[in-house]
C-alpha cells in the first residue's frame, strides 16, 4: 500500500511537472519561429534568450529582478484571487489606477519628508484596492461575473488616470505627453541593491515585493481568514452553510487583490527609473503578464515568485536579440505559448498516469523472474 | 444635417464590427464555450487581410481585393480559433487561460511577422474601398447615410444578424447548438455530438471575429498596427449586454457605438461641444452603463447555464 501511494505523483508535483513541460513547449516554439524567420541566426538568437541576461554580471542580474518586481506582484494579486475561486483580469486596471495614486502623491504630496514614499505607495495600494473592491461587491452582492467586471474596470481605469494626467498641469508633462516626474523623496530607496548590483535599477520595490509574496503566504496557509478564502474558492455556497460570510470574503479577496496590483503599479512609478504614465489608450501590459506569471506560477506564491523572475529572465534576454535582428516580441509568443500549455495540466496528469501505470504493471512482470527467466 | 451625417456613419464604423464579433462570441457560448480570445482572433484577422491588401496594392479592384481580404480573415480567424476550440474541447482546459494565451499571442505574432516580413510593424493600406449604391444613394437623408461612401462590409455585418438570428432560432443546428449550452448532457443523451456542436460554434467564433477585426480596421485607419483598441473584450461586454440574444446584441452594439462616435467626433461637431463634457467622459460612459446594467441583469441573467464548464461524457 505504502508503495503505490509514492509511486504516484503527488498533486502539486503534477502542476509543477505541467509546468516545466509548457516552458519546454514554449521555448521549442520559440525557437522553431526563428528558424523559419532565419536560419542562420536562430541558435545564436535563441542562445541570446537563455544566456542575454547573464552577459552583463551583476547589473544584469540586478536588472532581472528589477523586471520582475511589478510581474511578480500582479502575478500575486491574480494568483491570489485564483486560490479564492475569482478570475482577477482586472489586475491591468488596478495596475494603472495604482501608478496614478503613487504619482499623484508622489508629485503634490512634497512636504511628506523622508515618509514621502512610503504614503505614495499606499496611496497606489489604495487606488488598486478600490479597484479591485467593485468587481468585489459586485460579484458578492449580486452575483456579476468578475471577470467582466474587472474587464470594465480596466478601461474605465485606463480612461481615468489618462484623464486626470491629462487635465491636471500639475501632473501633465505636455511635451513628452506623460506624467511628469515624482518628487525625489518619493523616491524607493535603493536599500543597497546600487552596491550589490551595480548600475542596475534595482531598489526597495524588490524586498516589498518579497515581503508581499511572505504575507500572501502566511495569510492564505496560516490563518482562519486565508482558510476560509480558500474555503469560498471551492464551494462559495457550502462555506456559507458552514457559517463563513461569504460574501464578506469575495470583497476582501478582491480588495486584497487590488491592492497589491496596484502596489505594482506604484512602484514601477517610484522607482526613479525613467517610468511615466503615458497617455495613451492602451492597457498595462505589466497586468496581462501578471495572468501568466500566476498561471506559471500555480497561483502559489512562492511559484508566483519563481515565475516572475523566469519570465523577467526571458524578457531581459529578449532585449539583446535585437543584435540578431529579431524582434522582441517572441518573447511574448513564447510566453503566451507557454501559458497556452500550462492550460494542459489534466492531460500531463493523463500522461503521467499512464506512464506510472505502465510502470506499475511492468513491475510485477519484473519481479516474477522465473518468467522472464524462462523466456530466456 | 451634415455633423448628423456625420455622427450615423461614425457609428457604423464602430458598431458593425461589435455587432459581427458579438455575434460570434454568442455562438461559441451559446454552444457553452467561453470565448475570451475574441481580441486576439480580431487581431489576427485584421493582421493577415490588411496583409493582403499591403501585399496586393493597387493591383486589382478595390471591392474585389476587399472581398478576398474578408475570406482571408475569417479563414485566419477560423485557424486560430481551432487553438481554442483544441484545448477547450479536447484537453478539457481552463478556458479562460487558453483565451488569454491567445490574446498575447496575436499581438506579439503580428508584430513579430510584419517586422520579418517588411521591417516595421505598421501595414499600411490604400482604402479603395467606398461605394455608392446606386438608386439608393440619392433618397435624401437616408442616403447620405447610408448609402454613399459606403463599406460593403456594412452590409455584410446586417446580413450576418439577420442569418444569425434565423441559424440560431429557426433550424435544427441552431437548436442543438443551444441545447449544448444549456444542458449538453441531456444534449448528448438525446444523440446530438457535444463536441461537434462545441466545435461549430467556436469555429463560427473564429470566422467572424477574424471578419470583425477587418471591418474595424478597413474605415477607421490607413494603417494596423497590431491592436483593436480593446474591441473584442468591448464585444463581449456587448454579449452580455445584450443577454446573448442576437437583436439586443444589436441594440447593445449601436449604444456602444453612439458613444465611441461622439467621443471620437465630439469636438467637430458645435453641439456637443458647447456642452463641455471631456471626450474622456464619453470613452468611459458605455463602460460604467454596462457595469450598471449588470447589476440588474445578473440576478436572472440569460447566460447559457453549462458556459465555461469542459464537456465530460462519462461525467454524471
Amino acid at each position: 500500500m505504502g508503495n503505490t501511494k509514492s509511486s504516484k505523483p503527488k498533486k502539486s508535483n503534477i502542476g509543477f511537472l505541467s509546468s516545466v513541460f509548457a516552458i519546454i513547449i514554449g521555448l521549442l516554439v520559440g525557437l522553431v519561429i526563428l528558424f523559419i524567420c532565419n536560419p542562420a541566426q536562430a541558435l545564436p538568437g535563441f542562445l541570446t534568450i537563455l544566456t542575454g541576461s547573464f552577459t552583463h554580471g551583476a547589473r544584469g542580474v540586478g536588472q532581472i529582478f528589477y523586471y520582475a518586481t511589478p510581474i511578480i506582484l500582479t502575478g500575486l494579486s491574480v494568483g491570489f484571487a485564483f486560490k479564492t475561486g475569482l478570475f482577477n483580469i482586472g489586475a491591468p486596471g488596478q495596475y494603472m489606477v495604482g501608478s496614478l495614486g503613487a504619482v499623484a502623491i508622489g508629485i503634490l504630496g512634497e512636504g511628506l519628508g523622508p515618509i514621502h514614499w512610503v504614503v505614495a505607495l499606499a496611496g497606489g495600494m489604495a487606488m488598486g484596492a478600490v479597484w479591485g473592491a467593485v468587481p468585489g461587491i459586485l460579484k458578492a452582492y449580486f452575483n456579476v461575473n468578475e471577470v467582466i467586471a474587472s474587464i470594465m474596470m480596466n478601461y474605465i481605469g485606463m480612461y481615468l488616470s489618462n484623464w486626470v494626467v491629462k487635465s491636471t498641469p500639475a501632473l501633465f508633462n505636455t511635451l513628452r505627453n506623460e506624467s511628469k516626474n515624482v518628487a525625489v523623496t518619493a523616491n524607493l530607496p535603493k536599500a543597497g541593491f546600487d552596491k550589490i548590483f551595480e548600475g542596475s535599477s534595482l531598489n526597495a520595490g524588490f524586498i516589498v515585493a518579497i515581503l508581499a509574496v511572505i504575507i500572501i503566504w502566511v495569510l492564505l496557509y496560516k490563518t482562519k481568514f486565508g482558510y476560509e478564502l480558500q474555503a469560498c474558492g471551492f464551494n462559495r455556497f457550502a462555506s456559507k452553510y458552514a457559517g463563513i460570510n461569504e460574501k464578506k470574503n469575495i470583497m476582501m479577496a478582491m480588495v486584497i487583490a487590488g491592492a497589491i496590483s496596484g502596489l505594482a503599479g506604484a512602484i514601477v512609478m517610484l522607482a526613479g527609473s525613467g517610468a511615466h504614465i503615458t497617455v495613451k489608450d492602451a492597457i498595462a501590459q505589466e497586468g496581462f503578464t501578471g495572468i501568466a506569471v500566476a498561471l506559471l506560477g500555480l497561483s502559489h506564491p512562492v511559484g508566483v515568485f519563481l515565475a516572475g523572475i523566469f519570465i523577467a529572465y526571458l524578457t531581459a534576454g529578449g532585449f539583446y536579440l535585437q543584435l540578431f535582428q529579431f524582434s522582441t516580441e517572441i518573447i511574448d509568443i513564447i510566453v503566451a505559448v507557454i501559458i497556452y500549455f500550462s492550460a494542459f495540466a489534466l492531460f500531463v496528469k493523463i500522461m503521467i498516469d499512464k506512464f506510472s501505470k505502465k510502470k506499475e504493471m511492468k513491475e510485477p512482470g519484473e519481479s516474477s523472474a522465473s518468467e522472464k527467466g524462462g523466456e530466456r | 444635417m451634415q455633423s448628423l451625417i456625420f455622427i450615423v456613419q461614425q457609428t457604423i464604423y464602430f458598431s458593425i464590427p461589435l455587432l459581427i464579433v458579438a455575434l460570434g462570441a454568442m455562438f461559441a457560448e451559446r454552444s457553452g464555450i467561453i470565448n475570451i480570445a475574441m481580441e486576439g482572433i480580431m487581431i489576427m484577422g485584421a493582421f493577415t487581410g490588411i496583409l493582403f491588401l499591403n501585399l496586393t496594392g493597387n493591383t486589382m479592384s478595390g471591392q474585389l481585393q476587399l472581398m478576398i481580404a474578408i475570406v482571408i480573415s475569417v479563414v485566419t480567424g477560423m485557424v486560430f480559433s481551432l487553438f481554442h476550440a483544441y484545448a477547450s474541447i479536447n484537453m478539457k482546459a481552463d478556458q479562460t487561460i487558453s483565451g488569454t494565451a491567445l490574446n498575447m499571442f496575436a499581438p506579439a505574432f503580428a508584430i513579430f511577422v510584419a517586422r520579418v516580413i517588411q521591417g516595421v510593424q505598421q501595414v499600411q493600406f490604400t482604402n479603395t474601398f467606398r461605394l455608392d449604391v446606386p438608386v439608393l444613394k440619392d433618397i435624401p437623408v437616408i442616403g447620405p447615410m447610408f448609402f454613399q461612401g459606403a463599406y460593403i462590409t456594412t452590409y455584410l455585418g446586417v446580413a450576418i444578424l439577420v442569418v444569425s438570428t434565423i441559424v440560431l432560432y429557426r433550424t435544427r443546428f441552431g437548436l442543438r447548438l443551444r441545447s449544448c449550452g444549456e444542458n449538453p448532457h441531456a444534449a448528448d443523451a438525446a444523440g446530438i455530438n457535444v463536441y461537434k456542436m462545441q466545435y461549430a460554434g467556436t469555429l463560427i467564433s473564429g470566422a467572424l471575429g477574424g471578419l470583425g477585426g477587418l471591418v474595424f480596421v478597413v474605415p477607421t485607419s490607413v494603417n494596423f498596427n497590431a491592436d483593436v483598441a480593446g474591441y473584442g473584450f468591448l464585444a463581449i461586454a456587448v454579449l452580455i449586454f445584450g443577454q446573448w440574444h442576437p437583436i439586443k446584441i444589436l441594440g447593445a452594439s449601436f449604444f456602444f457605438g453612439v458613444m465611441k462616435a461622439i467621443s471620437a467626433s465630439y469636438s467637430g461637431i458645435p453641439f456637443l461641444a458647447g456642452v463641455g463634457i471631456p471626450s474622456y467622459f464619453y470613452k468611459m460612459f458605455p463602460y460604467i452603463v454596462t457595469l450598471i446594467v449588470l447589476i440588474f441583469t445578473s440576478k436572472n441573467s440569460q447566460a447559457p447555464k453549462a458556459e465555461g464548464k469542459p464537456f465530460d461524457k462519462g461525467q454524471r
